[in-house]
């Protein structure tokens, strides 16, 4: 009995798929750039507006996580491919949701990331020209 | 026994609060009360025992006390011993001792040494800043104690995560924590001022030094924190929009426009409303900052919900605090007389200008960390980062370097364009051709091309004020503007040369392989491993030579630490006056080669440097206004006794 154990033990020691694949080798454009320097500029300004989805607030140009590692293969494989980086980008969106991009567009839930900095500039506007020039007018009054 | 004399310093400290803030305030209703004697020395006692407390908890973690669970939790007898005391703070119950170590030496300080102000008013002061205190001591006591202990004790500690165990780690959370608390002060200033309807330029000249004071270090505390990133992270970033960065950033935002407002009332008895506001805002930020820090709620909005203890208490304080001075802001803003008058083109305009931008900017900084934190509370994860906050807050930022460049110039009051605008013309002239040189040089995006140019006229335009004036007679305080305002120029020309020059290799490479980055070529030479205390690590041994110049060593290190365990990057710097060359060494790959990255990084010093300006400037400006403080008192003494002389004279 303790042996079946022992065995069963091992097996399970030996099926550890989460470590498993953190020790497969990355992926080879993980670490390694394009050839080509206009298509890795392309990559490189993408992957620096894509959330590592494994870490706390870093992109995925910034992260030695080895999903990290996957994205920048798949970006760059996908550039190298020549899709475009919004191509590549809504495919990332696809897969993982909006979450992915660190470059919100304006859709039903974002909408007041944009629509409040307009207001703000207008209410900027508004005290400056209020206060500055009601100063102005009564001074010169 | 050491930490249990920490923790009852800790509690009579608290009750002091208490004691201080029930007296300070019947000290408002009745001048004459007998407790108002006591008010000062409860608050330089609190200071006392505070530092004792957190004396305690340092000592716990320099002996390796683990019968301390918070010692035992964050650190190990094998970490060396920088690192053991600088563990005191970097976990959650320990920089809450420090948060409210510094807001009771702060107090302290205020207790003893501010005797300008009218007596209600401090009383009202010391009254507001032991309120805040009371909250933060009932929030360490009852839910996150240091000192608890521990039994049984165990063998060893658990250790300090690795990428924190670095001296950028000993300094940067201190730092950052005197300005978070130091604002403290100006809270409490404000809500004096509120409550006995003082809003005085001898209420700004009052609060100023403690607002510079906090704004050198917090303005410290962001470059030491983005310098530590820049280096440890090991992918050559420095700024990310991260919400831990932009907790820091928010205060120090609010803290600069309230220096400038302070400046306005001080001098010209105008804004005073505003500067009352800004108070409020920029210590409301810290606690903000806190929140967002300390409650977890980053890491997951829904792991917040399930354990909400802390970060509930937090939420709590910041509703009363924030909310009770806007509440009493509300109440009391219309009692404040509008102050000075003063036209569009004076210095009083340009600093309005100036301190609706930063608002504005810290309004969007704000928007863009609590919106997704907001969505995800709905289960709709978004997120924001620098394809958002680069061109949303440029679009407020350009124009106010614009005013930044032509503002100091100005007279208060009124002035006329005439006078101004040869040197106006100089500065734009600098700027448009460094505008058209880089357009024609080079092909880069047009933010850093606008940031090039802007750097380039603001670098000029900082010294400007200078013109025509005796250099030696010059007060500080101008010098100390005029260096911080170049500051904010080298800081954002490093920022814009970096980002649109900067060079990357990343390769796999083996002993004998040349790398070319940039101007740069790099020879790997040899990996070989290294031992350190707590950790073993495989180093790269480079020779780089920049240009075909003299060789020069890098040794880029891939750590490995034991306890706890993790993986860190110790990069390799190679630092000239136009850069840094930046070397990091990866894992090795299957057919044995070594993965490097390399980043000829051009001028991307210049941020830290900038930063650092920008702080010594806040410096000179600081010694200027203490020293001119000192000779005013010492000259009204001379006065008083010359008067009593003649007095005795005269009686004789």
């Amino acid at each position: 009995m303790m042996r079946w154990l022992l065995l069963l033990l091992a097996v399970l020691a030996l099926v550890q798929p989460a470590s498993a694949q953190d020790r497969m080798p990355p992926a080879p454009y993980a670490y390694t750039q394009l050839q080509d320097p206009a298509l890795e500029a392309q990559a490189r300004e993408l992957m620096h507006t894509l959330r590592c989805l494994k870490c706390q607030s870093q992109s995925i140009a910034d992260s030695d996580a080895p999903m990290a590692g996957d994205m920048r293969h798949q970006v760059r494989a996908r550039i190298a491919a020549g899709q475009s980086p919004d191509e590549v980008r809504a495919w990332l969106i696809s897969r993982y949701g909006d979450y992915v991009s660190y470059d919100p567009q304006v859709s039903a839930t974002t909408w007041p990331l944009f629509v409040l900095p307009i207001v703000l500039l207008l209410l900027a506007g508004t005290i400056l020209l209020r206060r500055l020039g009601k100063r102005a007018a009564d001074d010169a009054a | 026994m050491i930490a249990e004399i920490g923790l009852a310093a800790l509690w009579l400290a608290a009750a002091l609060a208490v004691l201080q803030l029930l007296a300070g305030f019947l000290g408002v209703r009745d001048e004459n009360s007998a407790l108002v004697a006591l008010v000062r020395p409860a608050a330089v006692l609190q200071a006392g025992l505070c530092a004792v407390s957190f004396g305690a908890l340092v000592y716990a973690f320099a002996v390796t006390d683990l019968s301390v669970k918070l010692v035992a939790t964050h650190s190990h007898s094998m970490k060396p011993m920088a690192f053991k005391l600088s563990g005191a703070w970097a976990n959650h119950e320990g920089s809450m001792l420090l948060w409210i170590t510094v807001m009771a030496l702060a107090g302290g300080l205020i207790a003893l040494i501010e005797h300008r102000l009218p007596k209600r008013m401090m009383m009202a002061t010391l009254g507001a800043q032991a309120c805040v205190a009371v909250g933060f001591y009932l929030f360490i006591l009852l839910s996150s104690n240091p000192f608890e202990r521990l039994s049984p004790v165990p063998a060893d500690g658990n250790g300090l995560n690795p990428l924190l165990q670095d001296m950028g780690v000993s300094f940067h959370p201190p730092t950052l924590y005197i300005g978070y608390v130091g604002l403290s002060v100006a809270f409490s200033f404000a809500v004096g001022a509120l409550l006995t309807r003082n809003v005085t330029p001898e209420f700004a000249r009052a609060m100023r030094p403690w607002v510079l004071a906090s704004w050198i270090f917090l303005t410290i505390g962001i470059a030491a924190g983005s310098y530590w990133a820049y280096y440890e992270l090991g992918w050559g970033g420095w700024w990310f929009w991260d919400p831990v960065e932009n907790a820091s950033l928010m205060p120090w935002l609010a803290a600069t426009a309230l220096l400038h407002s302070a400046s306005v009332l001080a001098a010209r008895d105008a804004l005073r409303t505003w500067t009352i506001m800004l108070g409020v805002i920029a210590f409301s930020m810290s606690m903000l900052g806190t929140f967002l820090v300390r409650s977890g709620i980053l890491t997951s909005v829904h792991a917040f919900a399930v354990d909400p203890e802390r970060g509930s208490f937090i939420l709590v304080l910041l509703a009363l605090y924030i909310g009770g001075a806007l509440v009493l802001f509300a109440l009391r803003a219309n009692t404040i007389a509008e102050g000075e008058r003063f036209a569009l083109l004076s210095r009083e305009g340009a600093l309005v200008v100036n301190n609706v931008a930063l608002s504005a900017i810290l309004a969007i900084v704000l928007l863009g960390t609590l919106y997704p934190l907001l969505t995800e509370a709905f289960d709709v994860r978004v997120s924001v980062g620098p394809p958002y906050f680069n061109p949303v807050s440029a679009i407020f930022f350009l124009p106010m370097l614009a005013i930044l460049a032509v503002g100091p110039m100005l007279r208060w009051r009124r002035d006329s364009f005439e006078r101004i605008r040869l040197p106006v013309i100089i500065i734009a002239v600098v700027t448009l051709a460094m505008f058209a040189l880089v357009l024609v040089l080079s092909d880069i995006g047009l933010l850093p091309l606008l940031g090039l140019a802007t750097a380039a006229g603001v670098a000029i335009a900082s010294f400007m004020p200078l013109r025509g004036r005796n250099l030696l007679r010059t007060p500080l305080p101008v010098w100390g503007m005029c260096v911080a305002h170049f500051g904010v120029a080298v800081a954002l020309f490093g920022v814009a040369a970096d980002t649109a020059f900067q060079q990357e290799r990343l390769v796999a490479a083996s002993p004998g392989d040349v790398i070319e980055v940039g101007p740069w070529e790099a020879t790997m030479m040899s990996v070989s491993p290294v031992a350190g205390p707590n950790w073993t690590a495989m180093q790269g041994d480079l020779l780089v030579s920049y240009d075909g110049g003299p060789m020069r060593e890098a040794h880029p290190q891939a750590r490995s630490f034991w306890a706890p365990q993790g993986e860190t990057s110790e990069v390799a710097l190679l630092t000239r006056w136009n850069g840094q060359l930046y070397v990091a060494l990866g894992n090795m790959a299957e057919d044995g080669r070594w993965q490097l990255r390399l980043w000829w990084k051009p001028f991307v010093t210049y941020i830290w440097y900038g930063g650092l300006l920008i702080a010594f400037g806040g410096m000179l400006a600081l010694l200027g206004r203490v020293i001119g403080d000192v000779r005013r008192r010492s000259a009204e003494v001379r006065d008083e006794e010359r008067r009593i002389e003649e007095a005795e004279l005269a009686a004789s």
